[in-house]
């Protein structure tokens, strides 16, 4: 009882650390891979240390919700990893706290936050951001609801920790076709909802093509450190729900495997992180960024994927 | 799946099943010709990866001939008819020309994707023909959207490409349906698909030459010159 407490904590934390190290390999990557030295992989840490030793000006025509959004976008992440498998492969203590769907709701109330708070700033760029932010949302949520609703129908339950078993039990589970179509979907989700290559540039510094980004341009100081973070933890978030819930839930503690197995399952996971990462910096490097009205094209191709995905698995009952 | 005793091959044939699907939606929604054309060679590469997988689950011969034939025909003589006669101008042309936007397209593939399974589910319960399940309403799929491509799209090159994947459909279907009849068809095929691609190659090639333009909505009304 006691140590699934500490475990499920040990999974926030692992969260809350090597989020920032997920992104600068991304980064360091992509670099490398236009033949380029690249950043150090632990510069997004510095960043962070440096931004919060700053000063935080705040403009004095921006309300409650403008200082508020950085803590509740810090804290919307942190409660999602108490409630996903992160490192265990049996249910810890927070698991039966909420399902995927509340998962997904904890989300989006971050991004709801952050997206209230640029257009609070009355910044011209915060506004146009947050309102295509909102667009690739409600396009990216049919897709979410459909995804999350045939995985649990084939795994009967909405908690992770049960559907994650579902697919490698025969090994010939892995295969089914609507398993690939709602990986393909899924992965597809991640690159909109993260602001990833084909829908948003991420290391792209003009405001007027900026999607995901533009939203925390007035932020300074520790409220922009706390953007920062919550940013890439959401990332890490959703990286861990599709390699552990959807795709490949090895390498996790067994169960009374103890402390010992989930300090183990600690560098398995990120080992698959960094293998996922290359897969991305892959197709980041290899596609061009979508015209804005394509991404309703994209966002289509990612909805019939895992519409067909649904009725493969339908009608195969 | 379907059958107990090869639930490796079942797996996998059910995986190339899921891409060939993929592959069918895209030939529905890409932009480009040139992608359209390699998105045709990757389903006809899978159509004969099925073929093969159920040719060693079933030790049927014929499955191999018909999954060599498809890689001698579809993924190498048809582009390369193709690429030979159509002028390279047409592939490189970026917006082709719809009848309906790309999200309209696609979710009316979707519907179409029901509508196969719905067709396919009596007959899959009827017969008791291992890897049906898989092949037979993905096949029918593939078939209804190439079906679909031809009416969506207004390039000559991108239309042609949806009928072959109407014949991708059918045979993706038929393999694991009759795994020893679909030789005889294949054979006729291979000589038959051809034919056609050349045919519709060298008239796209001629109309091209003289309209400048490959797109087959013009082409509505007879005139006389």
């Amino acid at each position: 009882m006691l140590e699934r407490i500490v475990y499920n904590l040990v999974q926030v934390l692992v969260v809350v650390a090597f989020a920032p190290l997920i992104e600068g390999v991304v980064n360091r990557l992509k670099e490398n891979l236009q033949s380029k030295a690249g950043p150090n992989i632990f510069q997004p840490y510095r960043d962070i240390w440096k931004l919060l030793h700053k000063d935080e000006i705040v403009s004095d025509q921006s309300s409650w919700v403008f200082r508020a959004a950085p803590y509740l976008a810090f804290a919307a992440p942190i409660f999602v990893a108490l409630l996903i498998p992160v490192l265990t492969r049996y249910p810890l203590f927070f698991a039966f706290m909420g399902d995927m769907l509340g998962g997904g709701f904890v989300l989006a109330l971050g991004g709801f936050f952050a997206t209230l708070a640029a257009v609070d700033t009355a910044n011209p760029y915060g506004p146009m951001g947050a309102s295509r932010t909102r667009m690739v949302g409600f396009l990216a949520e049919p897709v979410f609801i459909v995804v999350f609703l045939t995985v649990s129908f084939v795994a009967g339950s909405t908690i992770p920790y049960i559907v994650q078993t579902k697919w490698i039990a025969p090994i010939s589970n892995f295969f089914e076709p609507s398993h690939v179509l709602l990986m393909i979907a899924f992965l597809m989700l991640i690159l909109a909802e993260d602001g990833r290559i084909p829908v948003d540039s991420p290391s792209g510094q003009f405001e007027l093509a900026m999607i995901d980004r533009s939203k925390s341009l007035e932020y300074s100081g520790r409220g922009a450190a706390l953007m920062k973070w919550a940013g890439v933890m959401k990332f890490f978030v959703l990286i861990t729900i599709f390699l552990n819930v959807l795709v490949t839930p090895w390498g996790l503690a067994p169960e009374g495997s103890g402390g010992l197995g989930v300090a183990i399952a600690i560098p398995l996971v990120l080992l698959k992180v960094f293998a996922f990462v290359l897969v991305l910096v892959f197709i980041e490097s290899s596609l061009a960024k979508l015209r804005l009205f394509r991404i309703t094209e994209f966002l289509g191709a990612a909805f019939v994927t895992s519409v067909v995905a649904m009725i493969t698995r339908l009608s195969d009952i | 799946m379907s059958s107990p005793e090869f639930p490796i091959i079942a797996a996998l044939d059910a995986l190339t099943g899921a891409l060939f699907l993929l592959t069918a939606l895209g030939v529905v929604a890409t932009r480009q010709v040139l992608a359209s054309l390699q998105l045709f060679i990757l389903q006809s590469l899978l159509l004969s990866t099925s073929a093969f997988l159920l040719g060693i689950a079933t030790r049927s011969i014929h499955l191999f001939a018909v999954a060599g034939i498809t890689i001698a025909t579809k993924t190498l003589l048809i582009p390369w008819l193709l690429r030979y006669t159509v002028s390279d101008e047409v592939y490189r042309t970026r917006e082709v020309g719809r009848v309906l936007n790309i999200p309209i397209s696609l979710l009316l593939s979707a519907v179409l994707v029901v509508v196969a399974y719905a067709i396919a589910s009596p007959i899959m319960n009827a017969v008791e023909v291992p890897f049906a399940r898989v092949n037979l309403p993905l096949g029918l799929a593939a078939m209804f959207l190439g079906a679909f491509t031809v009416a969506v799209r207004r390039e000559a090159v991108p239309q042609l490409l949806g009928l072959l994947a109407v014949e991708n459909g059918v045979f993706f279907a038929g393999v694991a349906i009759v795994p020893n009849l679909p030789v005889i068809a294949e054979l006729a095929a291979a000589v038959d698909v051809p034919v056609v691609a050349l045919v519709v190659g060298l008239l796209t090639r001629q109309i091209h030459r003289r309209l400048g333009t490959t797109s087959v909505g013009h082409l509505s009304a007879l005139r006389e010159h």
